[in-house]
């Protein structure tokens, strides 16, 4: 009978450990979930200094990652920074909460033209974090000319020598663009033309790797000639090797923001109202940029930055690049395509 | 699409609290009985690691075969097995909705069924070369009258002090354009290799992350074995290949067959090194799994594609453990 009891009581001792850590996270905790180097990390730092609130830092690498995570439980975060087309997403299947703005003072440095865009018609949900583009980063001791068009991409002019993204939207949305169609594109003609464009070009082995975080140091060490990237990224590397460039091809390109939400049910609702009003203050906005290098919406921080921020083309492009760039738009309903065509773009030997 | 809320929590609690009881309630039919006093006392002793099993091993299982016959709404369904099949099947039902011109278009998809041969024929690959590999260096380390032998023992340890993750990583600054042999190669005037980002790169990868697991199988059944066998079959005539073939062969099957076990299996599920040394080229089995439930967020066919993983790979076991069937050689099984 003894070691029933023992056997019991160790039972007894799991269950307690499995209830007590859910007891303790109570005050004084944000979960913030956030892209892989998206974020000056002294930012966290000064946040919980000034706060004594502790942010649990988590990282993903693609919106998709971060969807099924958010899915799958939302309250486990409270503040989370999905682009344009996710919040949309996110939004329609009713798991974000509606910010109370009244407790953002630092609404009013957000960009005018960034307010109310068609991911979050009424600005309910969502503020701006970053925004940037996806283009091309090159070295241009490697290129024979200055890179203008997606053709370089697919044109057979640089064998084994280009990181593609493995993300399935900017992957097929720059095969789209390739062939003059929307990014958006839900015409199963028009999407199995980008698959075969992009299994021709594995085929043919001019592709050298299919990654997303990696590329820039990849870049800067000058692995391959020719990178797909977003804008911060490829500032990134540039700053870091001189020989690099970027340029948002000639087609037109994809326009991003990526912005700061609230999960439904999230457990810490006003530590995540004090964060993203933290994130949004001049002063942190500026640090975060100039760490991260992708276009700022704040007002303030461009401000402060001055000309360094605004003679950047890179990160501030004229309007008439801007105006070729489309938004991505949610595509859920024919999500199915994209996830088989892309998975027999990276089985294609 | 909330697919991963279909499981409602209390459920998972239910399964828990079942499992406890059953076992609780085994534990307590043993001690009732009192006969094998010796045995009673093992049960005991092994029951956190029992519980430990159950929720960590014996639940996900469950969980696994839960979600591979259900869809998103948890009603049964076999459609996870036709998804295995044809990976456009999910396209190919969109596209009847499309007209003709859309029609026109569907066929089967055979991404996930070659995804599986290739990861199988991988790591058939790997284990035949760590085999190779491993064989005579377990020779080595098990001979008493080599000085360097236990040198070669700590050699084969220390790395695996580190992280396999970071040892993977380290390998692309040695395969790299820019990398070390790279560097070596074009200071020596010889033109630069593409060694990353390709088949072989992922194949060293592997062959490098699971040797240990060949080699000390081996070692430990050449270590235990009687030297005097050896001087036997040489004072009966036999010269030293005749030896080896004889009697150090046979006798070391049975680790032979551990060692097998232990690589092959890691080696189909792996999903790192290829997308790391392999720069996401090639998609193994792993890869495939972990993006339908990471990327695509489809846990129901993703468990369906790993319960046919888990079948396949009880089957070879099987197959093997019909070689060994003593489990001599520290067997998982």
């Amino acid at each position: 009978m003894k070691k029933l009891t023992s056997v019991l009581l160790a039972l007894v001792l799991v269950f307690a450990s499995l209830a007590l850590p859910a007891a303790a996270e109570n005050a004084g905790v944000v979960n913030v979930f956030n892209w892989e180097d998206y974020i000056c990390e002294d930012v966290l730092q000064m946040f919980e200094q000034e706060t004594g609130i502790k942010v649990n830092y988590m990282r993903f690498t693609t919106n998709e990652d971060m969807m099924v995570q958010v899915r799958a439980d939302s309250s486990k975060f409270d503040v989370v920074f999905p682009s344009d087309y996710c919040i949309e997403r996110l939004a329609a299947e009713g798991l974000l909460e509606e910010i109370d703005f009244s407790k953002i003072t630092n609404f009013n440095q957000i960009a005018d033209n960034l307010l109310n865009p068609d991911y979050d018609k009424e600005n309910k949900y969502s503020i701006p974090y970053m925004w940037g583009t996806v283009g091309i980063l090159y070295n241009s001791t490697m290129v024979k000319e200055p890179i203008t068009s997606w053709a370089s991409l697919f044109d057979g002019s640089y064998p084994n020598n280009i990181f593609m993204m493995d993300s399935i939207r900017d992957s097929m949305g720059v095969a789209l663009k390739y062939l003059g169609y929307s990014m958006n594109s839900k015409n199963p003609l028009e999407l199995e033309a980008a698959k075969e464009v992009l299994v021709k070009q594995k085929k043919d082995g001019l592709v050298k790797a299919y990654q997303v975080d990696e590329t820039k140091d990849k870049m800067v060490a000058g692995e391959a000639a020719l990178g797909v990237m977003w804008t911060g990224d490829a500032l990134y590397a540039i700053d870091l090797n001189p020989d690099l460039e970027y340029v948002i091809p000639e087609e037109g390109s994809n326009i991003w923001v990526d912005g700061m939400v609230i999960p439904k049910n999230a457990e810490n609702y006003e530590n995540a109202l004090k964060f993203i009003d933290f994130l949004c203050r001049p002063d942190i906005a500026k640090m975060n940029c100039e760490e991260i290098w992708y276009s700022c919406p704040n007002k303030g921080a461009i401000e402060l930055m001055g000309s360094d921020y605004i003679d950047n083309l890179d990160i501030n492009p004229p309007e008439e690049i801007i105006e070729k760039c489309e938004f991505f738009s949610d595509v859920n309903d024919v999500l199915p395509i994209y996830t088989a065509l892309w998975n027999e773009v990276k089985n294609s030997k | 699409m909330n697919q991963i809320g279909s499981m409602p929590s209390w459920a998972i609690w239910a399964v828990l609290a079942f499992f406890i009881l059953v076992m609780a309630g085994i534990i307590f039919i043993r001690s009732k009985r009192g006969k094998d006093n010796l045995h009673r006392g093992t049960t005991a002793f092994a029951s956190p690691y029992t519980l430990w099993m159950i929720i960590f091993t014996v639940l996900p299982c469950l969980l696994i075969g839960y979600y591979a016959f259900t869809d998103s709404t948890g009603t049964f369904t076999l459609q996870n097995f036709a998804h295995f099949w044809d990976s456009n099947y999910a396209k190919n039902e969109l596209y009847m909705q499309y007209g003709p011109e859309a029609a026109a278009l569907i066929r089967r998809g055979t991404v996930n069924v070659d995804t599986l041969t290739y990861s199988l024929w991988m790591a058939l690959l790997c284990t035949i070369i760590c085999l190779i590999l491993a064989y005579p260096t377990a020779m080595i380390m098990a001979d008493r009258e080599l000085k360097m032998s236990s040198a070669i023992v700590v050699l084969f340890v220390v790395p695996m002090w580190m992280n396999f993750l970071l040892r993977t990583i380290a390998w692309m600054s040695i395969l790299e354009d820019q990398g070390l042999i790279n560097q070596l190669l074009s200071a020596l005037g010889m033109p630069k290799a593409q060694l990353m980002y390709n088949n072989n790169a992922v194949l060293l990868g592997m062959v490098y992350n699971f040797l240990p697991f060949m080699v000390f199988p081996i070692y430990t059944v050449l270590g235990k074995m009687d030297y005097k066998l050896h001087e036997a079959a040489q004072d009966l005539g036999a010269n030293s290949f005749q030896t080896f073939i004889r009697v150090t062969a046979p006798l070391s099957l049975p680790g032979v067959i551990s060692g097998i076990t232990m690589v092959f299996m890691p080696s189909v599920t792996t999903f790192f090194i290829p997308r790391i040394l392999g720069g996401g080229n090639t998609m193994m089995f792993g890869d495939l799994i972990e993006s339908k439930f990471l990327t695509e967020g489809d846990w129901n066919v993703g468990s369906a594609l790993s319960l046919i993983m888990m079948v396949l790979i009880l089957i070879s076991l099987g197959i093997l453990r019909k070689a060994d069937p003593e489990g001599e050689g520290g067997g998982l099984m």
